[in-house]
């Protein structure tokens, strides 16, 4: 059996989507900028993509600028509007954003912005107080993520949006994990930009969404053509725009029957697991969390051993380790969160979704426990001799 | 995401020895959990002073498990004196390869087996490794004498070859200077070994490369690495032909009647296109073959 529970990677196109997109693919495959009819009757499946995304975020139609994937909409977000701010140089991010954010905004920095990074407590919470004090005349831009990619913590983006709202500085949100899994409507929430990207929700890689709230003054980073009403230049990637719009159509259709159902799944996979497996635990905040993600830790034995184990048994999902993150630095958000070493390196995110079965979670319950079994045989540490910390003790 | 050689994967599923021999002759535990990889070995030796049992015990990931079980499998039927001798790059050629960044895995299951011999001969007690000297790498514990043995026995000359050998700077980085004058120092001191060939394009192609694939990898390297070195001094080279493994070039302009054109051919000629091409390639001046 095959269960793929790597989710906040990416998530499989659904087929609605795919039957969404093929006609754009093979017979209106025109430009939807082009003044005949080629191009007429695809500008108007652009509009409708347009809308339908626009009405699962609480947005205006005019407020969506496709983009080619979340990445590009946060560097967008933060470099399209910090060029229009010029006498401003200061950004506020925090320790835990993915590296489309993080990355970007530590290049701001080399270019002489000053950064604050916000940190997290140990269930990965800010604090926003340290947000309120951080702020200041010289804030430019407030970017903080909508949910977790690692441990799906959510934080409180409607009191942070409110916060920067009432200081007067734009707020950036990376909702690229949020989007169809949290109600969001911008109707309500002062947000100023936000990510979005397709692969997370169904629709293909290649495709984002950038919300620029009404009255946001932003500078291209694409620049060429009028398309996307001068905010990103480049022919429209209809077959993939259509596809978004089909893909957040279902999202608005089924996202509270399918919440219930896969955390219903997660938190059973979670219980279980947990039960099963000693020296177990749960990184992040568990009230505040997305409910398809479960990161666990499974002290003693390390994070890429596991995944490939799993991968002998079918079973997909993803670790903090620093054997699998290609550096030899774990998890920057567990770091963050002050998880000691010693459950980073054995750190598995188990991320689900609405085409999971409650057959999957059973299979995935009875091989885990075998394979961190399997591990802590060959390993030399054990709950009764947990560490024998020799010269090579590193740093905490 | 299987990046490792199928002896990598067998040693990783099918570990061999594991455990922990109870009366051992020699135990060596290194590393530590917030390495991330940690590795216990024990041994057991025999009438003749042979290795007769060796098991180990590791915390890590897939090839840090497979450098264990392939150094227990290595060193059974060894002498001390012939285990001293087995080094991290052994470990790795017996794996039929390490990808780069996990050859720190290797040089673990060497620092356990020297620990081990020195518990066997009273030096240790098994558990700390008594090295003098500076600590250089705060985040990893790495210390000076670390750095400078894993530079010289595999020639290393890059700061991320250097973490990805030891892990010595592959956290806050505030120990990249040092890093670089150890291996300044190295180099300086002594010709290094030869350092461990990275050749995508050879790889890709698999070791067998045919007459023809060699050639144009040849051509392409001397294009690429060779050439433009060479005409900083006026000089120039042609490839005439290839005989199995000997290339046989025509040195040109300034090289052509350079004092020091047979050292060219070894260090700028030769070194290239055993590194990007093929190890076993000799690089030989056309004059020589009339």
């Amino acid at each position: 059996m095959n269960v793929y529970l790597d989710n906040n990677a990416t998530t499989a196109v659904a087929p609605e989507v795919i039957d969404a997109m093929t006609p754009f693919f093979k017979d209106q495959w025109g430009n939807p900028s082009s003044m005949h009819r080629f191009g007429g009757a695809v500008a108007h499946h652009v509009q409708l993509a347009r809308e339908r995304i626009a009405a699962l975020l609480g947005a205006q139609r005019g407020e969506i600028v496709f983009t080619s994937c979340g990445t590009e909409s946060d560097n967008t977000a933060l470099r399209g509007t910090l060029t229009r701010i010029p006498d401003k140089r200061h950004i506020i991010t925090t320790k835990v954003e993915h590296p489309a954010v993080r990355t970007t905004c530590r290049w701001l920095r080399s270019q002489g912005y000053r950064l604050t990074e916000l940190g997290v407590d140990a269930q990965g919470r800010l604090d926003l107080d340290e947000l309120t004090d951080a702020i200041s005349d010289d804030t430019a831009i407030v970017s903080v993520m909508w949910a977790n990619n690692e441990t799906g913590v959510v934080f409180p983006i409607d009191q942070i949006a409110g916060i920067c709202k009432s200081r007067g500085v734009l707020f950036h949100c990376d909702a690229v994990q949020a989007v169809g899994k949290i109600q969001i409507d911008l109707s309500r929430t002062p947000i100023d930009l936000l990510a979005i990207s397709g692969h997370k929700l169904h629709a293909p890689k290649g495709i984002g969404v950038l919300y620029v709230r009404r009255g946001t003054k932003l500078s291209p980073l694409m620049m060429g053509g009028h398309q996307e009403r001068g905010r990103r230049a480049g022919t429209e990637n209809v077959p993939y725009i259509v596809g978004l719009g089909r893909a957040c159509e279902l999202v608005a259709e089924n996202m509270a029957e399918e919440n219930r159902r896969v955390k219903a799944m997660r938190d059973r996979l979670e219980r279980e697991l947990l039960k099963r497996c000693s020296s177990a635990v749960v990184n992040g905040d568990v009230e505040h969390r997305l409910p398809n993600t479960s990161n666990i830790s499974f002290e003693y034995v390390e994070g890429e051993a596991i995944l490939l184990l799993m991968d002998q048994v079918g079973l997909a999902a993803s670790s903090g380790s620093a054997c699998t993150s290609g550096s030899l630095e774990p998890s920057h958000v567990l770091r963050a969160m002050g998880v000691p070493f010693t459950c980073v390196h054995g750190s598995i995110r188990f991320s689900l979704s609405r085409y999971n079965t409650e057959a999957e979670i059973d299979y995935v319950i009875e091989q885990i426990p075998r394979i961190i079994e399997r591990l802590r045989e060959i390993s030399p540490y054990t709950e009764s001799k947990p560490i024998a910390d020799s010269v090579r003790s590193g740093s905490d | 995401m299987w990046d490792y050689s199928e002896k990598v994967v067998d040693h990783f599923l099918n570990p061999r020895n594991v455990g922990e021999i109870d009366d051992a002759d020699g135990v060596g535990e290194v590393g530590s959990l917030a390495c991330g990889d940690a590795l216990k070995l024990t041994f057991k030796l025999g009438a003749e002073g042979r290795i007769t049992d060796a098991k180990f015990k590791t915390f890590g990931c897939a090839s840090a498990i497979a450098s264990s079980s392939a150094l227990t499998e290595m060193i059974r039927g060894m002498t001390l004196e012939e285990a001293e001798k087995v080094t991290n790059r052994d470990i790795a050629e017996f794996l039929g390869g390490l990808p780069e960044q996990k050859m720190h895995c290797s040089v673990m299951g060497r620092e356990a087996l020297e620990l081990a011999i020195a518990n066997h001969r009273g030096l240790s007690d098994g558990t700390k490794r008594e090295l003098e000297g500076e600590v250089v790498c705060h985040c990893f514990g790495v210390m000076r004498e670390d750095i400078e043995r894993v530079v010289r026995e595999n020639g290393l000359r890059k700061i991320e070859e250097v973490t990805s050998y030891c892990k010595a700077g592959g956290g806050c980085e505030t120990c990249h200077d040092a890093i670089q004058e150890i291996i300044d120092e190295v180099a300086r001191a002594g010709p290094v070994a030869q350092a461990p060939v990275d050749r995508p394009e050879a790889d890709r192609l698999g070791k067998k490369l045919t007459n023809i694939q060699k050639i144009r990898l040849i051509e392409e390297t001397i294009e690429r690495e060779i050439r433009p070195r060479l005409r900083l001094d006026g000089g120039d080279i042609e490839l005439i032909d290839l005989d199995g493994n000997r290339v046989i070039v025509g040195m040109r302009g300034n090289c052509a009647n350079c004092m020091t054109a047979q050292f060219t051919l070894k260090e700028t000629v030769e070194g290239p296109l055993r590194e990007f091409v093929s190890d076993d390639l000799v690089v030989v001046q056309e004059e020589a073959e009339a």
